[in-house]
């Protein structure tokens, strides 16, 4: 089986995989970040999404061996220390922008490149129009709308 | 209200693990030596299984196990069922067709499990599963509920002849049919309650393992009611004795009704397991999710309600007949039934209705509960025909409901239910003020000048929650009681630990939970945690679903700590050497009345533990007592939603402009989770109008598997919501709680489309109400328009 190297939350990772093993599935089998989450089969629903060298992808859609040399940052790599929470995290919590959890760590990466791309006053209807790839059952949305416009202003503190 | 007790908007405890990757679902726990089990499934609706070659499949690497039906028929592993018995209006008992977890000789849907593959990786296993060769033969395939019943259509199980499962009926027919002969004014609607995938974003899974040391076998899925599954699998599936069987739903990822049920998957995990001696996991993918994970909804209904000469209504009468799907799901059968007829009433004093439900089989995925299950069909019905009525007769349709609404409680519906509390003229008016309904002529001129169609729409929900008075249900046919179990673990440290039958997928249980117990002893948040989900920890459990956990779930809890606080009084009194009657407790501290003695919360915990001031003659050591809750009647949430749409009229294209919800849930234990339920109810119930429909074509194959083909509802598809409460308390509980977790789901479908059909001028829109729905209703409506001039 080959090898592939790459760095995931800022530590050095090799593995032997099958070529056809996915991303998602390298982290979450072989690395046990099992943050990263599958919710569906077709690139839609985003609960995958990680961070391929800053930019925000969806983890299902890439090969392992893709990631050559590449660095990876997933939800268990954002928060300042052990003990702290990332601003975006902690405004989802703060403004209840999560009920089942399951989307949630796409939904925050997902936030996060926002937030790179588009700044830190963001509008509702900006929001809206960006979270285009994440899908969420649970909140209609409401309050990821609220906690996302929070925690990009709280970044920018 | 204490910045912990009842009605503050607590931060969730559960957030934490979610928000930094640490939430441990199914999927998450991994056992040693696991294995990845992968299903062979039918590609056809409807056929018959001529041979199974599974010899080339045995030899790809990897392979643990090829399991089919016939292993299983030759293990006697039993099979799924309905639990709710429902008889025909001509006494006859429901018709239920065998369901095994693998099929046998036949399949019955796109999707029916056919073999499965046990392998090392689940790319080995789904390697090999392609190598499974099934030989079928093809027959012919029915999926429209209104087919099922034709002369013509393809009987689906032997014996059960026409695919009718049972022709049920509610209420007084004659009675109905005088009032009707009698009305000034007869509204008519023939309306589909379109057919809805649940889609949970956490796809199902399961894994089982087995002890062969102890003979145990454990189970880990995503279920809603775990203690369920354990005495389903146990009882009728005979997979292994209830006390040999354990299953852990740990973090579940979002339920709507759809992981409340028993499914093939779970039972054949287990089963596999046990064969093989190996861990066994299966979890869904998306694809395999929407043709394996019961539907919703389904119902197709002829519906008219009679008014008298003011705008009373006299009577209501509707035949619906419902798709319960190739096999009667564990529920299935309740839902059209007791959970749809009983709530036709609405917020209406109706003096007669009377109900008709023919239940079918189809060659489509089993139909079963799915957020506010019969409920949103029934509201729809309800308040699809008060508005039409209205407009039909040059009412305002405000006004009319007003004109209709029970005043008086308790009231006794004809169709078995009697709310027990309410005020729906407050969340009428309240909705109206909040939403500025008298603004809204201003805005549809101001809309028309851009082209814009604006309309707005109503719907005045009733629902029936807490589910349910054991001995109510029992008569009605459920095969369970459905009561909930608590108890409190005070440790002698004084922190206290609940063990609810309650499960939590979304609910945020661990907050409200602990808010009540933080509440009524007075001690820190922090110092409470709330397990469930467990068999081997919880006694016993009903589950969450028909939004029970507050008003059955939280009763509970609150009887077992009055349990706790009367013995704990006890063992102040022996510390504080006074008599018993003489002890108060309040905010954490037990005094002597009418003395400055006092003990600590703490402290009599410890005491009752060291059991060093009584001897056990007088009191057992030892804090912690259960309670089983049965309630007294269903609870009656209600409320007004109203929905602002603008139609472009050049591409039918609807937007939601405003929502306005004003909701009575009774007491609220966290307002902040309240709300977020009412979000998330709203955006599946607009989901339904406007975005989401399962398709099947003529021959049974589910055009719409997918997220690419099943639009589920988007942050851009929906807008901010206005929300606000009154409060009736429930009398039919000791919290005052109604319950909140499906009011946005039954209220929305009704509220969108009335402000469509405002919009646009006619009545004649299906859903989901998509561009080209409301195109061509608009194309219609014109040359209908210019055909009359």
């Amino acid at each position: 089986m080959p090898k592939v190297s790459m760095t995931v939350n800022g530590k050095p990772v090799t593995g032997n995989i099958e070529e056809r093993t996915l991303l998602v599935q390298f982290l979450r089998e072989n690395l046990r970040l099992t943050g990263t989450h599958v919710g569906c089969d077709t690139s839609q629903c985003g609960a995958c999404v990680v961070h391929v060298n800053g930019i925000a992808m969806k983890s299902c859609t890439l090969l392992a061996l893709q990631m050559e040399g590449a660095s990876i940052t997933t939800i268990e790599g954002i928060a300042p220390s052990p003990t702290e929470l990332h601003p975006m995290q902690e405004a989802f919590r703060e403004n209840h922008g999560l009920q089942c959890g399951y989307c949630t760590p796409g939904m925050i990466m997902s936030a996060l490149d926002i937030v790179r791309r588009k700044g830190h006053d963001l509008d509702e209807h900006t929001i809206r129009e960006e979270l285009d790839g994440n899908i969420c059952r649970c909140t209609g949305y409401h309050n990821i709308v609220k906690a996302v416009a929070a925690g990009a202003r709280a970044m920018a503190k | 209200m204490t910045a912990t007790g009842i009605g503050a908007a607590v931060r969730r405890k559960e957030d934490i693990r979610f928000i930094t990757g640490k939430g441990q679902y199914t999927d998450d726990v991994v056992r040693p030596g696991e294995t990845r089990a992968v299903f062979v499934r039918s590609p056809h609706a409807h056929a018959k299984i001529k041979r199974i070659d599974t010899a080339e499949a045995a030899r790809m690497p990897g392979v643990v196990a090829i399991l089919t039906g016939a292993d299983l028929a030759n293990d006697k592993i039993g099979n799924l069922i309905c639990g709710w018995m429902i008889h025909s209006k001509d006494g006859s008992p429901m018709k239920m067709a065998p369901h095994p977890a693998i099929a046998s000789g036949k399949v019955n849907h796109v999707g029916d499990a056919v073999a499965v593959v046990i392998a090392e990786t689940r790319a080995q296993g789904r390697d090999a599963a392609d190598k499974v060769k099934v030989d079928y033969e093809e027959l012919p395939a029915v999926a429209d509920p209104a087919k099922a019943q034709a002369k013509d259509a393809p009987q689906i199980h032997a014996d059960i002849p026409n695919n009718t499962i049972y022709q049920w009926s509610l209420g007084d027919e004659k009675a109905v049919g005088d009032a009707f002969r009698g009305a000034k004014h007869v509204t008519r609607l023939d309306i589909v309650n379109n057919r809805l995938v649940p889609n949970a974003i956490e796809p199902r899974a399961a894994l089982a393992e087995y002890d062969a040391g102890t003979d145990n076998l454990t189970l880990w899925n995503t279920s809603q009611n775990p203690h369920v599954a354990r005495l389903v699998i146990s009882a009728f599936v005979g997979i292994a004795p209830e006390h040999k069987l354990r299953v852990i739903a740990p973090d579940v990822g979002g339920g709507f009704g759809s992981k409340i049920f028993i499914y093939p998957e779970e039972v054949v995990c287990l089963w596999a397991a046990r064969k093989t001696g190996r861990p066994v996991k299966w979890t869904a993918e998306r694809s395999e999710a929407f043709l394996t994970d019961a539907h919703g909804r389904d119902h197709v209904t002829h519906a008219e309600m009679a008014f008298d000469g003011d705008g009373k209504i006299l009577a209501l009468r509707a035949k619906t007949i419902a798709n319960l799907g190739a096999y009667m799901s564990t529920f299935s059968s309740s839902i059209p039934t007791y959970l749809y007829a009983t709530l036709l009433s609405g917020q209406y004093g109706i003096p007669q209705i009377y109900c008709e439900v023919d239940a079918v089989y189809t060659n489509t995925v089993p139909v079963d509960a799915y957020r506010g299950a019969g409920r949103p069909e029934a509201t729809f019905v309800v308040e699809r025909l008060v508005e039409v009525g209205a407009r039909e007769m040059g009412l305002d349709p405000a006004d009319l409901r007003k004109r209709n609404f029970i005043k008086q409680f308790p009231h006794q519906t004809p169709v078995i239910m009697a709310y027990d509390a309410g005020d729906y003229n407050a969340s009428l008016k309240k909705a109206m003020e909040l939403a500025d309904v008298k603004g809204f002529g201003k805005r549809k001129r101001d809309s028309a000048r851009h082209g814009k169609l604006r309309g707005l729409g109503y719907s005045t929900y009733i629902e029936a929650c807490g589910i349910a008075p054991s001995q109510a249900v029992g008569s009605l046919g459920a095969g369970v009681g459905l009561w909930e179990s608590a108890e409190v673990r005070v440790n002698p440290t004084g922190s206290v630990e609940v063990l609810t039958g309650s499960h939590a997928h979304g609910q945020g249980h661990e907050t409200t939970f602990a808010q009540l117990v933080s509440e009524r002893l007075g001690i820190p948040f922090e110092n409470i945690s709330v397990l469930h989900g467990d068999t081997d920890k919880v006694q016993f459990g009903m589950g969450t679903y028909g939004s029970r956990s507050g008003a059955v779930g939280m009763s509970a809890i609150a009887q077992a700590l009055d349990k706790v606080i009367a013995k704990a009084k006890k063992v102040a009194a022996f510390m504080m050497e006074a008599s018993e009657g003489d002890i108060e407790f309040k905010d954490g501290k037990f005094t002597v009345a009418g003395t400055d003695k006092s003990a600590a919360w703490d402290d009599v915990a410890l005491n009752a533990y060291i059991a060093h001031k009584f001897t056990g003659a007088e009191l057992e050591p030892g804090l912690k007592e259960t309670s089983f809750y049965d309630p007294t009647n269903f609870t009656f949430p209600a409320g007004c939603h109203i929905c602002e749409v603008e139609v472009d009229s050049e591409t039918g294209r609807t937007e939601i402009v405003n929502w306005t919800a004003v909701d009575d849930f009774g007491t609220v234990i966290n307002p902040m989770i309240v709300e977020g339920q009412v979000h998330g109810g709203i955006a599946q119930g607009v989901g339904q109008a406007l975005l989401e429909g399962a398709v099947y074509d003529k021959d049974g194959q589910l055009v719409s598997g997918s997220f690419m083909d099943y639009s589920m509802p988007r942050a851009h598809d929906l807008p901010s919501f206005k929300l606000g409460l009154t409060e009736t308390k429930s009398p039919s509980n000791p919290l005052g709680i109604k319950g909140c977790g499906e009011a946005g789901a039954i209220a929305a479908p009704a509220a969108v489309i009335n402000a469509i059909t405002d919009a646009i001028g006619t009545e004649q829109i299906s859903m989901p109400a998509t561009a080209q729905t409301v195109w061509s209703a608009l194309q219609r409506a014109n040359a209908a328009r210019q055909a009359a001039e």
